[in-house]
């Protein structure tokens, strides 16, 4: 008879070690799936996981790993800190859609003007797209106990409609002879989020991330805001006996999540995408959400997560050429990750004993 | 403009369709929520039912086995969240948003090769003279077997949980599991029991909307219909009637928008499109804003693992 039993406190080794073991078990599983699908599954985990880091290819892969890489580590950021506190944003995709229409609607404004400033305005225009967004679900939560994960969802399919709208209205190319899709951004000087150095993949959105991670770690280790986080997923009762104010710590982490994502859209449409098109969104929002949880929510730990979620993205799309594999099996694949790191995560809390004593 | 071209016997009869989908996935999750357990992942097991429906009613050419399959694979997604979460403790929102992520995956996945393929067509079911009543023949007695169904789920459901004693226990479940264990009920086998059924139900949502209301099979097609459901649930304060109330109430705004775009309404196109979300939005702002009333309905238990332990 296999029976759990509580551990008194979390195990640190075992915290480390779920997140290797899921990651291992999701290939195992994972080359099942290939397997079935009529691949060879050894090579098709080779092409995902270890020729675009060490392949023939890899000088081009590598920057599109941190190109990849950057909005995952990004919005996972900004949700791990609601998720610590029990905060459940899950609609980044849409504060990240909002942000890219905010900040190119700047920049489009500009056109065709050669200055500094547009870039910058770009930015924070991106962010405060994404804080408005997500300001919709806290207010809402705040001032009238809303779930707060339902309308964050639903407002997802909204900013999807808003996007279609932009494309195909207000921010379409006037120059795009009556086809969706606004002015390319990554061609316009002053707007543009390109490589700062050559070959590396390194743009502004990277940049923002790595910042990110460093601000992220400090709020949360040595900062009240981050003690506060913290104590409120842990023991909310205690939290508020300790001062925490629960509506603030709301607006605080959806404010900072929309900012990040909103951010992520705005690099991403002003470099790698390069435009607002109906299909601009390609669910960064929604894989972030396994980033975050990959990481353990720590900001080193969703550094590391997402540039491996990044690598089954851009090892999925050369499967996919060469290997012919599906699309939607990276999709079920990055699915099955999460599945597998939930279900380890029990090590963590709980130790498994063999044998019956009493009557549990 | 033309609004006239909108007839209010066909208006309602689309909405009883447009509703049934949704109607069979919140009737699904309410009994879930009613034995204390919060799925989220209600859109990605409408999707899973929706190509498993669909694929099983192509190869076989029977509509009906299409549903079964539906159903089973709803189920067999909704296990998997049951091992997770019941048996495994993981967080039951983070395992649902998974459930929805793996289903999207994995329905996209089994759904190739099926695009732009018809399905066998689902009769109307004959109820003889009734159907020949002059509106309310057009409305109530000229739909598919399965809006019956869903029509006789909702009585059931209602009954079950109302009259029966497994009704009665499964309530005690989401109250207080740890008086329910105290009493000797089987807490863990219940709720894997509800959660089945929700999956189940939330399966042939999914395949009623690829097999009936769309007919087609395309990839991410419930778009949220799922999260819908959920909302109806709350709306409904966790009783069965106002699940049937809330599911209608977006059926109407669903078609009217439809019909609105139709009929060419000086309304943005999207802003229709957008319009049973912020309906849905709406909604659940009002029934939440009385926190001593929407507190009413909700299991006690909502969404808390059970461990034996203590």
């Amino acid at each position: 008879m296999i029976r759990l039993e509580k551990r008194p406190q979390p195990s640190a080794a075992w915290s480390y070690v779920t997140p290797v073991l899921a990651v291992l078990a999701t290939m195992v599983a994972g080359g099942l799936m290939f397997a079935a699908l009529g691949k060879d599954p050894v090579v098709a985990i080779r092409t995902i996981f270890w020729d675009p880091i060490f392949g023939e290819f890899a000088f081009y892969y590598r920057g599109q790993l941190l190109v990849k890489a950057a909005p995952l580590v990004l919005i996972a950021l900004g949700l791990s800190l609601g998720f610590r506190a029990g905060i459940w944003n899950i609609g980044a995709e849409g504060q990240y859609i909002m942000g890219a229409v905010c900040g190119a609607a700047v920049g489009l404004a500009f056109y065709p003007a050669d200055l500094w400033i547009v870039f910058p305005l770009m930015v924070i225009a991106g962010a405060l797209g994404g804080v408005a967004w997500a300001m919709i679900p806290a207010i809402l939560k705040t001032k009238f106990n809303t779930n707060e994960i339902l309308v964050s969802l639903l407002l997802v399919y909204v900013a999807e409609e808003i996007l279609a709208s932009m494309a195909q209205g207000l921010l379409r190319n006037p120059e795009g002879s009556g086809f969706p899709g606004s002015r390319n951004l990554s061609r316009y000087d002053a707007a543009a989020n390109n490589e700062l150095i050559v070959g590396s993949g390194m743009h502004w959105g990277v940049v923002t991330a790595l910042i990110a991670v460093i601000a992220a770690y400090v709020l949360l280790n040595r900062h009240r805001v981050g003690f506060h986080i913290r104590l409120t997923g842990q023991a909310p009762r205690a939290a508020r006996f300790a001062g925490v104010r629960p509506d603030a710590l709301v607006i605080f982490c959806f404010g900072i999540a929309g900012a990040l994502a909103g951010l992520a859209g705005l690099f991403e449409v002003a470099g790698p995408a390069g435009q607002i098109s109906i299909d601009f969104n390609v669910g960064y929002g929604f894989t972030a959400i396994i980033v975050a949880f990959l990481g353990r929510l720590h900001p080193v730990g969703i550094l590391l997560a997402g540039l491996l979620m990044a690598l089954t993205y851009i090892g999925g799309e050369a499967a996919q050429s060469t290997l012919g594999l599906p699309a939607a099996a990276i999709q079920a694949f990055q699915g099955m990750l999460l599945f597998f790191l939930l279900a380890v995560d029990v090590l963590t809390d709980y130790r498994i004993g063999l044998g019956r004593r009493g009557v549990a | 403009m033309d609004l006239g071209g909108i007839n209010p016997a066909i208006l309602i009869a689309s909405l009883m369709v447009a509703s049934t989908p949704i109607l069979l996935a919140a009737l699904g999750e309410l009994v879930v929520e009613k034995s204390g357990v919060l799925n989220l992942g209600v859109e990605g097991m409408m999707i899973t039912g929706a190509i498993c429906g669909f694929a099983a009613a192509v190869e076989t050419g029977s509509p009906a086995l299409g549903f079964a399959a539906a159903a089973v694979g709803g189920a067999a997604m909704a296990l998997v969240f049951g091992v997770l979460t019941q048996i495994l403790l993981s967080n039951q929102v983070a395992t649902g948003l998974a459930l929805t992520l793996f289903g999207l995956g994995l329905s996209a996945l089994i759904g190739q090769g099926y695009g732009g393929v018809r399905p066998p067509g689902t009769g109307k079911l004959d109820l003889g003279p009734l159907g020949d009543l002059p509106v309310l023949g057009r409305i109530l007695f000229s739909h598919d077997p399965m809006v019956y169904l869903s029509l006789a789920l909702v009585a059931a459901v209602w009954a079950f949980l109302r009259y029966t004693r497994a009704g009665l226990v499964l309530r005690a479940v989401g109250e207080s599991h740890d008086a329910a264990h105290a009493l000797g009920y089987r807490v863990i086998a219940i709720r894997l029991a509800a959660i089945a059924f929700g999956g189940a139900c939330a399966g042939l949502g999914g395949a009623y909307l690829s097999l009936i209301r769309v007919p087609q099979w395309t990839e991410g097609m419930t778009a949220g219909a799922g999260w819908i459901a959920l909302a109806i649930v709350v709306f409904a304060q966790w009783r069965a009637w106002g699940v049937l109330l809330g599911a209608y109430l977006f059926g109407g705004v669903t078609v009217l928008q439809l019909n609105l775009q139709a009929a060419g309404a000086a309304i943005p196109v999207e802003l229709l499109s957008a319009s049973p979300y912020l309906v849905t939005i709406l909604v659940l702002v009002i029934m939440s804003s009385d926190r001593r009333r929407a507190a009413l309905g909700a299991p006690a238990s909502l969404g808390r693992s059970f461990h034996a332990s203590a």
